[in-house]
């Protein structure tokens, strides 16, 4: 009996006080809302960096040489890689300042890019208009470009420019192709790139060797296999694996996840503790409740409750309470995450382990927070709480 | 049954101490019937705490069924406050946000009666009661006597062996309150020790057993006339004129002393 009977009467006593029993309730709403929806912000946020990361494919494989004083690596001996049967393609990779300017229009946010025409195939990008860069183009050093959709918008007013021209640092250009828009991603758009010959790219920096480069594996399966290519590759070049840095999408990805985890917990914590100061509201309430109603304590002592009885009253009470207000919140929470944030434009994304952890916590503090002021109860004295006026 | 020996019960109010109880000795036998009289402030419904389990001596012994009362534990307390007594306060003590008929629930609650048995009894000692129709209503929509009746089918509901009754018809007018002291009387016959606390020497009579009490000592003991028709009533002129002059000053709204 005691249990559902305790549960019972809680259930009357939150019913009846209303307006108290939902303040008390808004510190756990205000805590769990806190909790699930900063923490589905944070994996909002790492859900949207892993896909933009897989979304480049997770086959490629970034190689960046530290060491300027001597790079043996030569545009040419990049043709050793073809031979390995795990590598798809590769592609050098140079980055260029310099002012752009297409008439009288100067394009401040363009990205130059020197690179070669397997860069296409690696990047997975598609042509809106004319062609991407070719092997006679790096040859010959021609001028010619490719423009993300962007700049093309940014230069020209519109997509269709091929065959205009512009310049960089004076240095005429003629746009051969344009890129199809791929949106922004968390590593730099693709829209705003402006992509030239890589040997052109080393004439305007005055390098002879390649500091960077992609390699695509013929399969995500066979990535481990074309890295260690890669790596024997480099070591014929190098005295010391401290020249160069190679490292795939997969290490990036949970390079960036620990970094996103790390700031899922911070947030959590941070929400945790208005979780807590939600419980303190819960032992608040109950201790005032308690005194309000020592007479009835008294007179419930007097007709043979017990202190079990009591204790269970009151801390039940005080559970039904953070329940509730766990419940509240999720729902809150919810609606947050599904109709606020389109709304604001963050990605959010709610789990159901934190949702259930956040009320299983909610509970937790409840069940804690409401043993003191139950406790309390169970030991007031019958006849002195009888006699208690309040 | 209840042995009282020497119980001594003081109070600190404002500086002073007050003997509420001065080295009282009583007993009460299974199945008695008595009244405890006496003006306000004689201490007597300390000494109904101290009975009922509520409050405890300072001093002297209470023995309640063949134990001393120090040897029970709370929880062994709190199951003969629930089963073996019911309690009829002078102030009712009712919940009152729940309803008349939850308020006569809650002590089967505590015993644990199944749901359906429970509402049954509680509906029979409200009708027994002449509640009836109110069984709904919450204590503040009820007047002082439903109330008190109320409070009187609480006690009865859940089938005590001691009734303590403090004042239980001081709320009721003379119908009512004759009804409710021949159910004591029917209780009484079936065997249930009943402890009647009052100011009223009228009430009183109705007890098989009279104890007088002033100034928290018990000053002489005498047999109730109205319903085992002795002459022995050992209750001087003084006493019954003091309890009468109690009585007006109680209720001075005319609201005459029953019976």
């Amino acid at each position: 009996m005691a249990l559902m009977q305790s549960f019972k009467m809680a259930l009357k006593s939150i019913a009846g006080n209303k307006m108290r029993s939902f303040l008390t309730m808004l510190g756990m709403i205000i805590g769990i809302v806190a909790i699930v929806v900063l923490v589905s912000i944070a994996q909002g946020a790492n859900a949207s960096v892993i896909s933009s990361i897989e979304g480049m494919g997770t086959n490629m494989i970034t190689v960046s040489v530290r060491s300027r004083r001597a790079n043996p690596i030569k545009l040419s001996t990049l043709d050793e890689l073809s031979d390995d049967p795990y590598i798809e393609a590769y592609a050098p990779y140079l980055s260029v300042t310099g002012t752009v300017k297409a008439g009288n229009t100067v394009y401040d946010d363009a990205s130059i890019i020197g690179t070669s025409s397997s860069y296409m195939l690696i990047r997975a990008l598609e042509m809106e208009d004319g062609r991407f860069l070719s092997t006679p183009d790096i040859d010959n050093r021609s001028h010619v470009a490719v423009i993300g959709s962007e700049a093309a918008e940014e230069m020209y007013g519109s997509t269709d420019c091929v065959g205009s021209s512009f310049s960089i640092d004076g240095t005429a250009y003629t746009v051969v192709g344009v890129l199809k828009s791929k949106g922004t991603s968390s590593v730099g758009s693709q829209d705003t790139m402006v992509l030239i010959p890589f040997t052109l790219a080393q004439r305007i920096t005055q390098t002879t060797g390649v500091t960077s480069f992609y390699v695509t594996a013929t399969s995500s399966e066979n990535v481990d296999f074309a890295q260690t290519g890669v790596e024997d590759f480099l070591k014929k070049y190098f005295s010391s694996t401290s020249y160069y840095s190679v490292f795939n999408q997969t290490q990036m990805l949970s390079t960036l996840s620990e970094t996103t985890s790390t700031l899922t917990l911070m947030l959590g914590g941070i929400a945790a503790i208005s979780l807590l100061v939600g419980g303190i509201g819960i032992m608040n309430i109950m201790l005032v409740s308690v005194s309000e109603r020592t007479r009835e304590i008294g007179i419930r002592k007097a007709i043979g409750a017990s202190r079990g009885n009591i204790l269970s009253q009151f801390l039940i009470e005080a559970l039904v309470l953070s329940i509730m207000g766990g419940a509240l919140g999720i729902l809150l929470s919810y609606l947050i995450v599904t109709i606020v944030s389109p709304l604001i434009g963050v990605t959010m994304v709610m789990s159901a382990e934190v949702s259930l952890a956040a009320v299983a916590f909610a509970v937790i503090i409840g069940a804690v927070f409401g043993l003191y002021p139950a406790a309390k109860a169970s030991k007031l004295r019958p006849i002195e709480a009888l006699r208690y006026d309040g | 049954m209840i042995e009282i020996r020497d119980i001594e019960k003081k109070y600190e109010m404002g500086g002073e101490t007050v003997h509420a109880l001065d080295k009282v000795t009583l007993s009460i036998q299974d199945g008695e019937f008595v009244a405890i009289i006496g003006p306000s402030g004689s201490g007597k419904s300390t000494l109904m705490n101290i009975i009922g389990c509520l409050d405890v001596a300072d001093s002297g012994t209470y023995i309640l069924n063949g134990k001393p009362i120090e040897k029970y534990s709370e929880r062994q307390l709190a199951r003969i406050r629930n089963k073996n007594i019911g309690f009829i306060f002078q102030g009712f003590n009712l919940l009152s946000k729940l309803s008349a008929l939850e308020n006569v629930e809650l002590p089967m609650i505590y015993q644990g009666v199944p749901a359906h048995e429970r509402h049954k009894r509680a509906k029979e000692a409200l009708e027994h009661v002449g509640l009836a129709g109110r069984i709904k209503h919450k204590p503040t929509e009820l007047s002082g006597g439903q109330q008190q009746r109320c409070a009187i089918a609480r006690a009865l509901a859940a089938h005590p062996s001691l009734i303590l009754a403090d004042e239980p018809t001081g709320n009721l007018d003379k119908k009512t309150g004759k009804e409710i002291l021949n159910l004591f009387l029917e209780l009484h016959e079936q065997g249930n020790t009943i402890v009647l606390i009052t100011h009223d020497p009228k009430v009183a009579d109705w007890a098989e057993r009279i104890v007088y009490i002033e100034d928290g000592k018990i000053t002489s003991e005498g047999r109730g006339t109205r319903r085992y028709g002795t002459d022995e009533l050992t209750i001087d002129e003084k006493h019954t004129y003091d309890a009468e002059t109690q009585a007006e000053e109680v209720m001075p709204d005319g609201a005459d002393a029953i019976l």
